[in-house]
């Protein structure tokens, strides 16, 4: 091989390494409609009064069964369906799904498909992934409109650019319903999501306020730049970091990736001497992060991780301090249920915000799992399905 | 296996500047953090770069023999993948799991080799295909997430190790490292390792000489297969299952082995050099992170470095030869050009 050759290749890879990074371990990222796009004074994603909604959302009492999340909705506004309804069941229901590439959107679709099992009236379930690609997706929309679906569900890849695509499936006067992220139309039926990311921020930064003492040095890890939801998390903890006698170190970017997370932690550990706690954007490299204290053998702060087994574990055998924010994978029940019924001409909340708990001291016995897998995420609502545990193993 | 005589000589082919500014980092990190005043940050430092390391002395192989090997990343990941699904966090499967997946990276180093001499694929092709192929089976398998979970014997590899009176704290993957970094270092003093640069320099020259260049080729690859699985074993240990953990590695390790002075192309360039230059690269990273340089230089500086580095191979060994190669006709200035002949 020649040297000019060389270069080429050379910059073929350079090329590549700019390509290949897919978004790693993203844990769900919902959206909300537009909104967040909006810029604040503090941060290009910060929304002083969606912020300010979500935090308090978190202490509002939810409307709905208590011990089903799922389908619980918070101050909604419910709309009236009556022109979708088509009793009688021997329904076909559609779903384009934004990718299966996670292990977050994994359990969700899995729980999804164990929903639809509990219902005899749908009849045929219609799903097509795509792979985390817009054009895909848009594509896979439009084939859904001769399918004769009686329900279309989404869960967009991304909000702007499949916003005209949804536009087009509501004209067909087939019943939309947009889940996880969302697009910059009203024309769904309903759109569901959990509280948001401001108060997934805010769960972990305010208990980091509390469990950590004043002049502390907090050690800030995030997955990724420029993902809205993610920047909405962040958003939220510097506002609360910012107004407490916390002090952030550092804020990181670990791309999910474990041995990344690890060797920034160790670095820090390194450079600051003590870390009083960390505060996570995404739970997935938890455990890698709260290794690194270990492996340095100093004791483990305070920490914020995630729902996800294999931190869940860390946190009781560890006797950790500890809180798990959620992006609750219960979410992916409740489409199935909004789309029975609008088919059966039932009121849905125009906005159907679902209740967004956190794994607390309290509570992480209960979604203790030592049976499933370390990336199941606890939160699914899955333990009474009739196929459990078998089909998220 | 040599005379000490010739030892002086190999170490100044190229290993000199990548030391030189290998100790700069290494004092400059002693500057920046308190913990580098001792022998553990340094350690510590070693134990993270291991990986890289062994995957940089199995590029080199490859290079220096003058081809690439893009797959190691994607084999990384397939072989920690691979691992959590069949370890299932058992420690009685930890001793067979680790033969196999040293098998599974002599494999596909052996297919790397075999398409590169026998079908006379280019190498850049081969394990451009292997590393999508790879890539796409685990995306296939485990749909991005997966499953299962590694031992606590599997993982003492990468992060456990054994106190030592004044070293302190020794981790297994420093001592792992050193053997593979000293049997490289006699395998390429004998007549193989020799041998094997010479291919990279001139094939057809090897050929005549009655040396089996196809073999020699194969063998590199191998090479690199079984030490991206080792360097997967240290890694999985290190940080545990990801389906991202070998993403950007191959092209870390190639950037790696071009700061170490290996020639693009091959011909040129020592295995300890190569060594070191993964080594400063992520001392490097770790001096940025001291300093509080953001992470995403990261990307950055590995593009300067490759950029520079063959810049530098191409103008500033000899600007004259380089010159007069610009200026003749491409073809035959081309193939009378090499001139890393005379630093030999």
């Amino acid at each position: 091989m020649n040297r000019k050759w060389s270069v080429v290749a050379v910059a073929g890879l350079l090329a590549m390494a700019g390509c290949s990074s897919d978004l790693p371990a993203d844990t769900g990222t919902p959206g909300t409609t537009g909104a967040s796009k909006d810029a604040g004074a503090k941060s290009e994603f910060f929304d002083q009064a969606l912020y300010e909604r979500q935090t308090k959302s978190r202490s509002t009492a939810a409307e709905g069964p208590a011990d089903k999340p799922w389908e619980q909705m918070i101050s909604p506004e419910l709309v009236d369906t009556a022109k979708f309804a088509k009793p009688g069941g021997d329904y076909h229901l559609c779903f384009s799904n934004a990718a299966v590439n996670n292990p977050w959107r994994q359990v969700g679709f899995t729980t999804m498909k164990e929903e639809v099992k509990l219902h005899p009236e749908i009849t045929k379930f219609t799903v097509l992934d795509a792979e985390a690609k817009d054009d895909k997706q848009i594509s896979d929309i439009q084939s859904f409109a001769s399918q004769g679906c009686s329900a279309l569900i989404v869960s967009p890849n991304t909000t702007a650019t499949l916003t005209p695509a949804i536009e087009a499936a509501c004209k067909t006067n087939v019943p939309v319903i947009v889940f996880d992220r969302g697009v910059n139309s009203t024309c769904p039926v309903t759109f569901i999501h959990p509280i948001g990311g401001f108060a997934f921020g805010a769960d972990g930064a305010e208990f980091l306020k509390e469990k950590v003492k004043a002049g502390g040095k907090v050690l800030a890890l995030r997955i990724l730049p420029g993902v809205d939801v993610l920047e909405q998390r962040w958003a939220a903890a510097n506002e609360i970091f910012s107004g407490s006698e916390l002090k952030v170190v550092g804020v990181e970017f670990t791309d999910g990736d474990a041995a990344k997370t690890k060797s920034i932690v160790n670095d820090y550990i390194q450079r600051e001497g003590q870390i009083d706690g960390v505060w996570m954007d995404a739970g997935a490299t938890a455990v890698a992060a709260v290794e690194a204290f270990q492996d340095a053998g100093v004791p483990i702060p305070a920490f914020v991780g995630e729902d996800q087994q294999d931190f869940l574990r860390m946190w009781a055998d560890q006797k950790m301090t500890a809180v798990a924010p959620t992006y609750p994978t219960y979410q992916w029940r409740t489409p199935v249920i909004a789309a029975l019924q609008v088919l059966n001409g039932r009121q849905v909340p125009k906005e159907w915000v679902l209740p967004q708990p956190k794994v607390t001291q309290d509570t992480l016995q209960s979604f203790l799992r030592q049976d499933m897998p370390p990336l199941h995420y606890a939160m699914c609502g899955c333990e009474s399905m009739a196929g459990y545990p078998a089909p998220w193993k | 296996m040599t005379a000490p005589t010739t030892w002086r000589p190999r170490l100044a082919d190229g290993t000199a500047p990548v030391l030189a500014v290998l100790a700069v980092l290494l004092v400059a990190l002693a500057f920046a953090g308190p913990a580098y005043s001792e022998p553990a940050g340094y350690l510590a430092l070693l134990k993270r770069a291991a990986p890289l390391v062994l995957l940089a002395i199995g590029q080199y192989f490859v290079i220096v023999s003058g081809g690439f090997d893009l797959s190691v990343g994607s084999l990384v990941t397939a072989e920690v993948v691979i691992a959590a699904r069949l370890i299932e966090g058992d420690d009685a499967n930890t001793p067979w799991v680790i033969v196999l997946l040293l098998g599974f990276g002599l494999l596909v180093g052996l297919v790397n080799g075999l398409i590169t001499t026998k079908l006379l694929v280019p190498s850049f092709i081969v394990t451009l295909g292997m590393l999508l192929i790879l890539d796409g089976a685990v995306f296939l398998w485990t749909g991005g997430a997966p499953r299962g979970a590694l031992s606590p014997s599997f993982r003492v590899f990468g992060r456990g190790g054994v106190d030592l009176p004044v070293l302190g704290h020794l981790p297994w993957s420093v001592v792992i490292l050193l053997a593979v970094l000293v049997a490289a270092v006699l395998f390429m003093r004998g007549g193989t390792g020799r041998t094997l640069v010479a291919v990279g320099d001139n094939e057809n020259a090897v050929r005549l000489a009655g040396g089996r260049v196809d073999r020699l080729k194969v063998l590199a690859f191998v090479l690199s297969g079984l030490l991206a699985a080792l360097a997967a074993i240290l890694l999985g240990g290190f940080a545990g299952v990801s389906a991202q953990v070998g993403e950007g590695l191959e092209f870390r390790a190639i950037t790696a082995v071009v700061l170490g002075g290996v020639l693009l192309g091959g011909g040129r360039g020592s295995v300890v050099a190569a060594a070191a230059g993964a080594l400063t690269l992520e001392a490097l990273f770790s001096l940025l992170n001291l300093l509080g340089v953001a992470g995403a230089l990261e990307s950055a500086v590995q593009g300067v470095i490759i950029i520079a580095a063959v810049a530098y191979a191409a103008l500033g060994v000899n600007p004259r030869l380089a010159l007069r190669s610009r200026a003749g006709p491409p073809e035959p200035a081309r193939r009378q050009s090499p001139p890393h002949k005379e630093n030999r």
